[in-house]
């Protein structure tokens, strides 16, 4: 809207002045106070609309001071209100009015809903950048200055978050006071503050001069980091990345380390976990030398740390730890410090811990070389294969790429072929969709062969699982393999079982032969579907179930594209009226919709000219032919109601688009 | 993995890894449930409490308190407590079982003498008895085995140390509760840090442990004037976090219990810190997805602070209009419950200022198509106080619900619902059969003007949105004389 508004009040403000008489602001504001919540909310959402009609100047007299003076409302209607606000600098005049939308946002900033409050806070930071320098000394600087000083935490915690907005563009002698602000905030009474300024400390830090983030910004966060209450000491191991970013080795080292040191041997779990949370960021943030002096040891403590949320959180991190190391001795420095206690957490009595080493252990092969990963890694990969966790047998097969770059999957493949057999067979059906998913990525890796002799048999007893959701994704993964291996291998292995299920007792395995159909059709080319799907499916029209006989009518609506006017013409046409005739309605829905979407390919194959003034998508609207519609005018109607309003002009559609098909001339010569 | 590790990679903490059972999960620290999402299998359970030590000394039994000597007895105290500081690991079930035990007795015998033997707690045993008793209970609590705990459907993790803890506590209440227990001794060591800890153990999932520590903190607060405000305050700032930060803390309920007893004693006319208590914490409370945990104490406590001063009544009714439920029906039914109480309790003047935004929303809930709300609503017509309020009243009260009650009855699908209603209609006509008349004429009347405006809207704000669209043409081309096209159909007419 920001960009919108802006633009149109130049003129809106001329244009306004005529339009005002047809909207008293009564009316406007009346609107805002439906008694109806959803009304109100629908009026706040298009305040703008409303603020556009006023014109700026009786958005700014009268419209604003309603708004700042009925603030008490329900939640959802302050949060659409505080987030319009934001974007609200045109709509007043531009940025020399910008500071007439305080009133409300400060309002706004000291409810007690978080979520109201945080967007208040928000649209302010947007705003303060609209103010000029001069604005913001005058209006900006005083309203943090409020706020920070309020008597309900709810109001200091949301200042937290306007100083460093307004400090780079204010004066030296403002300046200092905000700071004075911010140091008092830091050590408010309420915990609720001191977490609010804990976790604006770094941001505030990124703004100051170098001197005041020594000599103010280091004091406060080792205060912080050393609060009574370990939610708020936890904020500052956040902070303490953006203060490192800003000091020089040794004044990290001084200032800073003390202070980590002491964090990642807290007492508190949650402390710690924030720790090894933050691990990569803090040794970007220290640089290498300070890495390999302290954080390798403070890691390995968290490596091995007595809560398994803290170990988890630190073998995340494992990877992108090494990874970082410098390059030089980086090889032996991740044999001897790390890899000792990455074999430890192999066998990990929590499953967590092992899932989340499994995540990325994969990747640490790229980063050790060929012969490493053989002997070290390799085994450790084997042994969380036959991990009694699933999820951990799954996060090292979907890692594989990265040994396969590395070492070629084979190594693996003997240990591979268990495991996967295992999570295919897995009793909960989401690790089996699992698995599926990684299927194709398997196969390009292990080659056509391997994959016939081992796991096409899998793939093909997913088809049959008795959960929906595994089929379908076999089905489509059997596309993706189509894909890769081409439509050779397709012909000679996938199509002729998917067939045969087509005569399977069971309808559901009938109907996966038919989403087979549509999922492989396109992959397999013209040939294929016509030749060898085609009779198929129009044998299953015959099909004793309904379910299955409207599934024929859409493969056949779907597999319409690919097969030529001839097929379509002859085969699909018939079966389709016939389906058309059907004594279940669905079937006759269905058929009728196929048979509007195979009439306009025909017709189109016959006038590829006219293209341009139909909608490009098959059966985007059937009817246009016969009676035009306007767009979205049959959306949101059931089958049922359109099988019976449409089905006089669907049959005749089919008839019309023969007579285009076969007397093209005849339509030729009557329209010269 | 059998492999070789390096000597420093052998864990120095005798806890055995894994997970231990109580649950202090946060939302707002960031920790993504990813690390959390489990499967639920039982795991062993450690705690961080063990972590830092690591030789354990063996405890060997002292001589009983009551064989010794009275010149000796002080002396002997002060090694038992020093024994009892000894922490072991519970996870591990057949470690150490004769420390266990020593200790266990030893802690038996302090209950016992603190309990019956008389000039037993002198000045010089406060720091030692303090001493045992932080070193046992405070504790970091551990990560929630089950993040998603809800305490109404699953089984609490219970603390494994809990046979020595329990001793602990029974300790330290009869501590509290013995009659030679001199608070002014006591405060130098019972100060706010330690307050403090206590109150953070109200996050434990065990509700034994809650149990007792609601049993001590409220006789801290009968025993310690100087850290009542304190411990308000920090009850506020649990509640607040609670509210607004992490929805998660399990021993709310505990803390509500004590606060209403504490409201039960606050002196009148209430001191402004106590009014906005109930209205910036308490009136929100009721606002958090697990309110069924706790509602029945929270209840409580803005009962009590009603029959202290009526004049709150407006204050908490709108508070509970504003966070009424949308969406929980379950809530909702709670919320018509407190809504019940207070009104048993109101005063008539009190009544009139709410009563029409009130009976609003009950006519809303009778509109519900969960009947138990529907049913819960229509119920206080059978409450005689109440009935006597809305007959005093029904001047304003029968309009604000009668058309909800007329439709509804036409409409709702459950027949008690719809024969309740008729019993309320039917009350309404004996208690005013005029006004019962005109709001029935006038009913139809009103359903038209609904109509009306709903109509008059929607054509308003076509109008506007169609003006919002010619400014922006506007802007973007040459500026169209914006006069002469005020409303589509002036458009539509210049055209033709």
């Amino acid at each position: 809207m920001a960009g919108v508004a802006g633009p149109a009040t130049g003129s809106g403000a001329a244009g306004g002045d005529g339009d005002d008489s047809l909207y008293p602001i009564a009316v406007l504001i009346d609107e805002l106070r439906n008694e109806d919540v959803q009304l109100r909310l629908n009026s706040i959402k298009k305040l703008s609309t409303i603020a556009l009609a006023l014109g700026v100047e009786r958005t700014r007299t009268e419209l604003l001071p309603f708004l700042t003076d009925t603030i008490y409302d329900e939640d959802e209607v302050l949060l659409a209100l505080a987030e319009q606000l934001g974007n609200f600098t045109g709509l007043v005049g531009g940025p020399d009015f910008a500071h007439c939308l305080l009133p409300p946002l400060e309002s706004l900033a000291t409810v007690e809903e978080t979520v109201v409050r945080d967007k208040a806070v928000e649209s302010l930071r947007q705003i303060s950048q609209e103010h000029t320098p001069v604005a913001l000394e005058a209006h900006f600087v005083p309203l943090v200055k409020r706020l920070a000083s309020g008597d309900w935490f709810t109001s200091r915690t949301s200042a937290c978050g306007l100083f460093s907005v307004c400090y780079p563009r204010a004066s030296i002698a403002v300046k200092g006071e905000i700071r004075q602000y911010f140091r008092s905030l830091c050590s408010d009474d309420t915990p609720m503050v001191r977490r609010a300024a804990a976790s604006k400390l770094g941001e505030f830090a990124k703004v100051l001069e170098l001197d005041s983030v020594k000599s103010e910004i280091v004091p406060l966060f080792t205060n912080l980091a050393s609060d009574e209450q370990d939610s708020v000491r936890l904020l500052a191991v956040e902070a303490c990345v953006s203060i490192a970013q800003l000091l020089s080795q040794d004044d990290i080292e001084a200032l800073v380390m003390p202070t980590l040191r002491q964090a990642a041997e807290d007492k508190s779990w949650r402390v710690r976990y924030m720790v090894a949370d933050k691990f990569s960021e803090l040794q970007k943030a220290v640089g290498p030398k300070i890495t390999l002096n302290d954080l390798i040891p403070a890691f390995q403590n968290l490596l091995k740390d007595c809560e398994a949320e803290v170990r988890a959180a630190a073998a995340h991190k494992v990877k992108e730890l090494c990874e970082n190391l410098p390059m030089e001795g980086r090889e032996t420095m991740i044999m001897n410090q790390i890899l000792p206690y990455i074999k430890e957490l192999v066998s990990d009595t929590n499953q967590h811990v092992k899932s989340a080493l499994a995540s990325v252990i994969m990747g640490l092969s790229t980063i050790l070389g060929k012969e490493n990963t053989i002997e070290h890694l390799l085994p450790l990969f084997l042994a969380q294969l036959k991990d009694e966790c699933p999820e951990v047998r799954l996060n090292i097969i979907s890692n594989l790429d990265c040994v396969n770059e590395v070492i070629g999957i084979r190594q693996l493949s003997q240990s591979l072929l268990p495991a996967i057999v295992e999570l295919a067979e897995d009793a909960k059906w989401r690790v089996r969709l699992a698995i599926i998913e990684y299927m194709p990525l398997l196969a390009g890796q292990l080659g056509v062969e391997f994959f016939d002799e081992k796991l096409n048999s899998l793939c093909m007893a997913w088809l049959v699982d008795h959960v929906y959701a595994i089929r379908e994704a076999a089905t489509n993964n059997l596309m993706k393999l189509v894909q890769k291996f081409g439509t050779e291998w397709a012909q000679n292995t996938i199509v002729p079982k998917v067939l045969v299920m087509a005569n399977d007792p069971n309808y559901l395995h009938r109907m996966t032969t038919l989403f087979c159909i549509n999922a492989l059709s396109e992959a397999c080319g013209q040939e294929i579907t016509t030749k060898q799907m085609l009779p198929i499916v129009l044998k299953m029209a015959g099909d004793q179930v309904a379910n299955v006989r409207f599934n024929v009518a859409k493969s056949l609506q779907k597999i319409g594209p690919i097969l030529d006017t001839d097929a379509l013409q002859e085969e699909v046409k018939p079966v389709l009226q016939k389906l058309g005739q059907d004594e279940d309605m669905d079937v006759k829905y269905f058929a009728q919709e196929a048979i509007s979407a195979v009439a306009q390919r025909l017709r189109k194959l016959d006038f590829p000219v006219k293209d341009s003034e139909e909608p490009s998508a098959p059966g985007a609207d059937k009817n246009h032919f016969l009676r035009p519609r306007g767009p979205g005018e049959d959306t949101g109607k059931g089958p049922a109601y359109q099988l019976h309003v449409n089905t006089r002009d669907t049959l005749p559609q089919l008839d019309t688009a023969e007579i285009v098909l076969f007397l093209p001339k005849h339509r030729l010569i009557s329209r010269i | 993995m059998e492999t070789k590790l390096p000597p420093a990679s052998t864990p120095t903490s005798p806890s055995s890894p894994g997970l231990s059972p109580v649950p202090p999960p946060d939302k707002v620290d960031g920790f993504s449930r990813r690390s959390l999402r489990r499967a639920r299998p039982r795991r062993s359970h450690s705690s961080s409490q063990f972590r830092y030590q690591s030789n354990q000394q063996e405890l060997t039994p002292l001589p009983l308190l009551k064989d010794v000597p009275a010149s000796e007895l002080h002396e002997l105290l002060s090694r038992k407590l020093a024994q009892c500081g000894v922490m072991f690991d519970f996870l591990d079930c057949v470690a150490d079982l004769k420390g266990k035990e020593v200790k266990r007795a030893a802690l038996n015998e302090l209950v016992e003498c603190v309990g019956s033997t008389r000039g037993v707690l002198i000045e010089p045993v406060y720091p030692d008895i303090i001493r045992m008793i932080s070193v046992n209970i405070f504790r970091t609590l551990p990560p929630s085995e089950n993040p998603e705990f809800d305490p109404e459907e699953d089984e609490p993790n219970l603390e494994p140390s809990w046979p020595h803890l329990q001793l602990v506590y029974e300790f330290f209440l009869r501590f509290l509760e013995s009659p030679d227990f001199q608070p002014s001794v006591a405060k130098r060591y019972v100060d706010q840090k330690f307050v403090l800890m206590l109150l953070e153990l109200f996050d434990s999932e065990d509700p034994r442990e809650r149990e007792y520590l609601k049993t001590i903190l409220h006789r801290v607060y009968g025993k310690f004037l100087g850290l009542r405000a304190y411990i308000r305050k920090q009850c506020s700032h649990i509640f607040l976090r609670f509210i607004y930060e992490f929805e998660h803390f399990n021993g709310i309920a505990e803390l509500l219990e004590i606060l209403g007893s504490i409201i039960n004693g606050f002196a009148l006319p209430l001191k402004t810190e106590h009014k906005q208590f109930l209205v910036r914490v308490l009136i929100p409370l009721h606002s958090v997805k697990s309110l069924s945990v706790f509602h029945a104490q929270l209840a409580y406590c803005v009962v009590q602070f009603l029959e202290k001063d009526a004049t709150l009544t407006e204050h908490v009714i709108r508070g509970l209009l504003k966070y009424w439920p949308k969406t929980c029906t379950q809530k909702e039914v709670m919320f018509l419950g407190e809504m019940e109480e207070i009104l048993d309790v109101i005063e008539p003047s009190q009544f009139v200022k709410i009563q029409e935004p009130l009976f609003k929303q009950v006519a809303r809930c009778v509109s519900s198509p969960h009947f138990q709300v529907a049913e819960r609503a229509l119920y206080f017509w059978n409450n005689e106080y109440i009935l006597s309020l809305i007959e005093d009243n029904c001047h304003t009260v029968l309009p604000a619900v009668f058309g909800t009650l007329y439709q509804v009855s036409k409409e709702h699908w459950n027949q008690t619902i719809v024969s309740l209603i008729y019993n309320v209609l039917k009350t309404f006509m004996e208690m005013n059969g005029k006004l019962f008349d005109e709001l029935t004429a006038s009913y139809k009347l009103e359903k038209q003007q609904e109509q009306q405006k709903a109509r008059e809207r929607q054509e308003l704000w076509q109008g506007l949105e169609e003006l919002r669209l010619r400014r922006l043409q506007g802007t973007q081309g040459a500026k169209e004389a914006p006069l002469q096209r005020l409303t589509p159909q002036v458009t539509g007419g210049g055209q033709s």
